[in-house]
């Protein structure tokens, strides 16, 4: 298994950057690094700035507060969450590969090899089922062979052996490349086994940390089988504080404040490994 | 030969079909019909303006649309309203306020119906030159944007991750729609410009395997309309916008028989959309 190296000056980092729109904070002092080979997953329902953040990553939008950091000449390949073709376009998925710049015949081949959909190079891509419309994406990202991969919700609208599937190839994209990734997911608490570091997202970092292996959860282990066991990890949160259905938060110590943000006094800063998660 | 009235309306007609077919192919992509229709419903408030201050009704027809795209994306922005609603607002109010500019205007002698329909057997030498050169600076355009117009409808994200800068691209083919709005409207009227983008790229679908290929098809299929439209309005002494559009109607119908060689459009297997 290849570790993330923390040797490796980092693709990307954030540094307290938050966004700003329509009067109210999208997302607020977000500190995350993105090193090659490393897999980072933001995770948070929705609406927690989970697409925001990924923005500022790939450089679509600019912090209103915080830095953002980028390597000279990063090259990023983006793999959008939600794509509506309208019928009326004639695309094939080898066209789909040529979308933003030429590639030669036989790498478009090569890609779509390594993605294991060769077969479907001309097919239009409304006719894709959402695995296979994955596959393409990703091979068309990867073409640009990017520095930094950026994937929203991968799985999304994909069946549980497809999403084990997809997993097992982001990371033998990632084991190949050696590229950096950061996974965006909405489910809160099964993650991507490769992930290195987890990032859970509410407005703000709300916790942070290494995902644990399914496979020393029994019941987890049960519930996914083994060959999924190898491609999840669960994720266990630390989180001293509650989001209430109204937006309040409530405290650890009971109390209920208006908003989440770092420096309203109740975030409580360790900095140690605390299990598999990390107050932020 | 150009003296006959009838080669000129032949030439503008099919020179205005060029034009539109690529670029109708973009207004259906990417679900923007009612949008071109909203800039074509205010070259009438452009017509009024152009009386009023006496400029060309060419310069007049596409600064105003120009001035509504602009204005929709602003309001756009606000998201007070829907951009549906944004549309319909927008879109009627422009019509109904050059009408009543118009008449307002009683020392202007104008007929509504050619503005409105198309009064393509009136075309002059000057409107066929203006056609040509405008059409061809148009298609210019379009093929300088084709990447990045067509990277930004299957994915604006995508496009700007990647650096294609979809946002500059929008508002430069909102331009061009423009000019193919200040250069239709002799053609095929205010009211009927909109058919002239979609019924072609519609009809062309059916038969592409590419989206260039969708583009040239359309463009074609628009010039056959043209002239059979206009060959009909002769024969049958018919309103010749009108004739037009009812021949991009009828080529539009005949590519939905079951011709031989690639399914058509309509039976992508439903529920298998690419929408994961």
């Amino acid at each position: 298994m290849t570790k993330a190296r923390p040797d490796l000056a980092p693709l990307v980092r954030l540094s307290g950057a938050g966004v700003r729109a329509a009067g109210r904070w999208l997302v607020r002092g977000v500190d995350l690094t993105v090193r090659p080979g490393e897999i980072v997953t933001l995770i948070g329902p929705n609406g927690s700035g989970k697409s925001t953040t990924a923005r500022l990553v790939t450089g679509v939008r600019r912090p209103d507060e915080g830095r953002v950091q980028r390597a000279a000449g990063l090259s990023v390949g983006y793999v959008p969450q939600k794509l509506s073709i309208d019928r009326t376009l004639p695309l094939t998925v080898e066209r789909l590969m040529r979308l933003t710049g030429p590639q030669p015949a036989d790498a478009v081949r090569t890609a779509l090899e390594e993605v294991g959909i060769p077969h479907l190079a001309r097919a239009e891509v409304q006719t894709l089922s959402g695995g296979e419309f994955q596959r393409a994406l990703l091979a068309r990202a990867m073409l640009r062979r990017p520095d930094l991969l950026v994937l929203d919700e991968p799985v999304q609208g994909v069946d549980f052996t497809g999403e084990v599937a997809i997993y097992e190839l982001i990371r033998a994209i990632r084991d190949r490349t050696r590229c950096g990734i950061l996974l965006i997911s909405h489910d809160l608490h099964v993650v991507m086994a490769e992930t290195d570091t987890v990032i859970c997202l509410n407005g703000h970092v709300c916790c942070s940390g290494t995902p644990a292996s399914v496979v020393e959860s029994p019941e987890y282990l049960r519930l996914f089988g083994a060959r999924a066991a190898g491609a999840l990890a669960i994720y266990r949160h630390h989180h001293d504080h509650t989001h209430l259905p109204d937006g309040r938060v409530q405290h650890a110590d009971g109390s209920v404040t208006d908003h989440c943000h770092p420096g309203d006094g109740h975030h409580h800063h360790a900095h140690g490994e605390t299990g598999s998660g990390r107050h932020a | 030969m150009l003296d006959d009235f009838f080669v000129r309306a032949l030439l503008a007609g099919v020179g205005v079909a060029l034009t539109a077919g690529p670029a109708g192919c973009f207004i259906v992509w990417r679900r923007m019909a009612y949008f071109g229709d909203t800039m074509a419903h205010s070259a009438l408030l452009g017509v009024a303006l152009s009386f009023l201050l006496g400029s060309s009704l060419t310069a007049g027809v596409f600064v105003i649309a120009m001035l509504v795209a602009f204005a929709l994306i602003l309001l756009e922005r606000r998201g007070a309203l829907s951009t549906d609603a944004l549309l319909g607002i927008l879109s009627h109010s422009a019509l109904a306020t050059g009408l009543v500019m118009l008449a307002f205007m009683s020392w202007v002698r104008v007929d509504l119906m050619g503005f409105l329909f198309g009064d393509i057997l009136a075309v002059s030498g000057t409107d066929l030159l203006l056609i040509w050169i405008g059409g061809a600076i148009v298609l210019a355009g379009i093929a300088l944007l084709w990447r990045p117009l067509l990277a930004a409808t299957v994915s604006t994200e995508i496009a700007e991750a990647e650096g294609l800068r979809p946002e500059r691209a929008r508002i430069a083919f909102m331009l061009l729609m423009a000019a193919v709005i200040a250069i239709a409207m002799k053609v095929v009227g205010i009211l009927l410009i909109t058919s002239l983008l979609i019924i072609p790229a519609a009809t062309a679908r059916r038969f592409a395997a590419t989206p260039e290929g969708m583009a040239v098809l359309a463009a074609l299929i628009g010039a056959v309309a043209a002239v059979g439209g206009l060959a009909g309005s002769l024969g049958w002494d018919t309103p010749s916008g009108p004739s037009i559009v009812v021949a991009a109607l009828l080529l539009f119908l005949a590519s939905l028989l079951p011709w031989p060689g690639r399914a058509p459009a309509g039976d992508v297997v439903p529920g298998k959309a690419a929408r994961p």
